[in-house]
């Protein structure tokens, strides 16, 4: 346990100097005063207003950058690390391979979320200092999202780092994972499904099984609790899932798959060439 | 203490070790000697357990890869290039100590003794460091603690004539506790500091030779050595191994290193025309 937390701090030390966090940390706090700058807590829209409405609006931004951004760096820092000498040298010290592993992705956890959510705590707070109402709530439920989010991608990050000898690779298959995860987004599914193409009850079974889709449906049914935006496939997911089913089952399953990701990134790790 | 036995790797179908079996025992300091591409690297690296290869290696009869702890805490390595590690050097050291079971203060006083002035860079990168620098650090760090085996990949090649003096003189401390492998391109930089030459040329050993153990260590020469006219670039090399001139700077006298004789009568060849005079006396411990 020991080794795992100092390679976690290792890796926080390590990325905290990265230029990638600082331009990660630059835009959700940019992206948040924006927003305030806006005047986002003013406006309305379906009915939202206040802080509400401006965590709406963030959590959307949120989910169409923080993928891509977390998988990029993951890979980039695992792999160049690797490339560059850095494995050869700290592994040589002795420590041990699940430590190392587990560490690092403790670490690199804790330096991907915490941006993020300082963003909305920051949001929070300035929202208390001016007395608009906090939904704590919402609040709440969009940090579990955000953090299951960030190690979705993290866990699926560090399995392409695993698989990739090499930087370049390693980045190319981040973002066609990235790409494939957005061609079946429920939009690309409707169409498909329209043209006759596919039975609508594979076209529902992508979606569910696409972690973007589920993150955009549960932030969804947050202001839209019926779902009607989503059209028939809305029955479909709440016939299945209720409501509160939904909301678990959208914080259970990318985890799992965010950490089913990283066991098996893990076991090829320890298995072949380390450097 | 360190065996090799019929050791194979293969990377996409080219055979970068073909069948290496080694007994190395306690105390031999062995070079590791080959052009790129020999296999030097990759044995390194299975002995260090960052390799799956074919046979076996067993570090005092453990497995390195599947007992990774216990090997590694007693190998202390020096890699060839280091790393591009951006954390302070404070954390490196703290982090390396911290696994190896040692005292942040034992790195210090080894980084002092190679003239590193460690508390100024501790919160420096340790990227930011100069490459002698970062030499220093990592033999530092690899001798700061009770290592049984010494793996150094040229870990004298960026270091100057004082750091490599005060560098030999802590193998010297060694030598009777401790296995050394030093890895390096060509056999004049290393000879003087093994008993032992391995020499690898495509993934095989092509040759194995105990050497005389006549050189000290920790042993210094007495260097006298006159020159027929003052030549500028003469005086700039000479002073980098810390000769005092005359007055008239044609006679230089000076100290080195038992084991750096070859790399300073290398970098005397240089002006061979230019001396006059030369003498080289072993100096009494």
């Amino acid at each position: 346990m020991k080794q795992l937390w100092l390679t976690a701090k290792l890796d926080i030390v390590e990325s905290l100097r990265a230029r990638w966090f600082q331009i990660y940390t630059l835009v959700f706090g940019g992206i948040v005063a924006l927003l305030f700058l806006f005047g986002l807590t003013e406006s309305r829209v379906l009915g939202f207003i206040g802080l509400s409405r401006l965590l709406v609006t963030y959590i959307q931004l949120t989910m169409a950058i923080l993928p891509i951004f977390v998988l990029i760096t993951t890979v980039r820092s695992v792999a160049g690390d690797r490339e560059a000498g850095v494995f050869e040298y700290l592994l040589s010290l002795p420590v041990s391979l699940s430590a190392w592993f587990w560490g690092k992705i403790v670490g690199r956890y804790i330096v991907v979320f915490a941006p993020v959510f300082l963003a909305m705590l920051g949001a929070v707070g300035w929202a208390s200092f001016k007395d608009i109402e906090v939904p704590w709530g919402m609040f709440g439920y969009y940090t579990a999202l955000l953090a299951v989010m960030a190690l979705c991608f993290l866990g699926i990050g560090m399995l392409i780092s695993a698989v990739a000898r090499s930087t370049d690779i390693a980045q190319g298959a981040a973002f066609m994972v990235w790409l494939t995860l957005l061609l079946f987004l429920d939009l690309i599914l409707l169409g498909v499904m329209i043209q006759g193409k596919v039975a609508p009850e594979v076209a529902v079974g992508l979606a569910l099984a696409n972690p973007l889709q589920v993150f955009r449906t549960a932030a969804l049914a947050l202001f839209d609790p019926q779902l009607i935006v989503l059209g028939p496939s809305a029955y479909v997911i709440l016939d299945t899932f209720g409501l509160a089913g939904y909301k678990v089952f959208a914080l259970a399953y990318p985890a799992a798959l965010g950490l089913l990701s990283a066991t098996i990134g893990y076991f090829i790790f320890r298995r072949g060439d380390l450097p | 203490m360190i065996q090799f036995n019929n050791v194979a790797k293969t990377f996409r179908r080219a055979r970068v070790l073909d069948g290496i079996s080694l007994d190395i025992r306690l105390g031999e300091r062995v070079a590791l000697i080959g052009s790129n591409g020999a296999g030097k690297t990759t044995l390194i690296r299975c002995l260090l357990g960052e390799y799956t290869y074919d046979g076996a290696v067993t570090v005092n009869g453990l497995d390195p890869r599947g007992n990774r702890t216990a090997v590694l805490g007693s190998i202390g390595f020096v890699p060839q290039l280091p790393p591009p590690l951006k954390m302070p050097v404070g954390q490196l050291i703290d982090f390396s100590a911290a696994l190896c079971g040692t005292d942040p203060r034992s790195i210090h006083g080894i980084a002092k003794r190679l003239g590193l002035d460690i508390e100024s860079i501790l919160s420096r990168q340790f990227v930011r460091l100069s490459g002698g620098m970062k030499q220093k650090l990592l033999i530092a760090i690899a001798l700061g603690r009770e290592a049984r085996v010494l793996v150094m990949d040229e870990p004298a090649a960026n270091l100057d004539p004082e750091a490599r003096k005060i560098f030999f003189d802590l193998l010297a401390e060694r030598q009777n506790e401790a296995t050394m492998i030093i890895s390096s391109h060509r056999l004049d930089e290393v000879s003087s500091l093994v008993n032992r030459v391995i020499e690898m040329d495509m993934g095989k050993i092509v040759l194995d030779d105990k050497v005389a153990d006549d050189v000290s260590l920790s042993g210094t020469l007495t260097c006298r050595i006159v020159i027929k006219r003052f030549e500028p670039a003469f005086a700039k090399a000479i002073d980098a191994w810390r000769f005092a001139p005359s007055d008239d700077k044609l006679v230089w006298t000076g100290h080195i290193a038992g084991p750096d004789r070859l790399r300073f009568l290398g970098m005397i060849s240089r002006y061979t025309a230019l001396v006059s005079d030369m003498s080289l006396a072993e100096a009494a411990n």
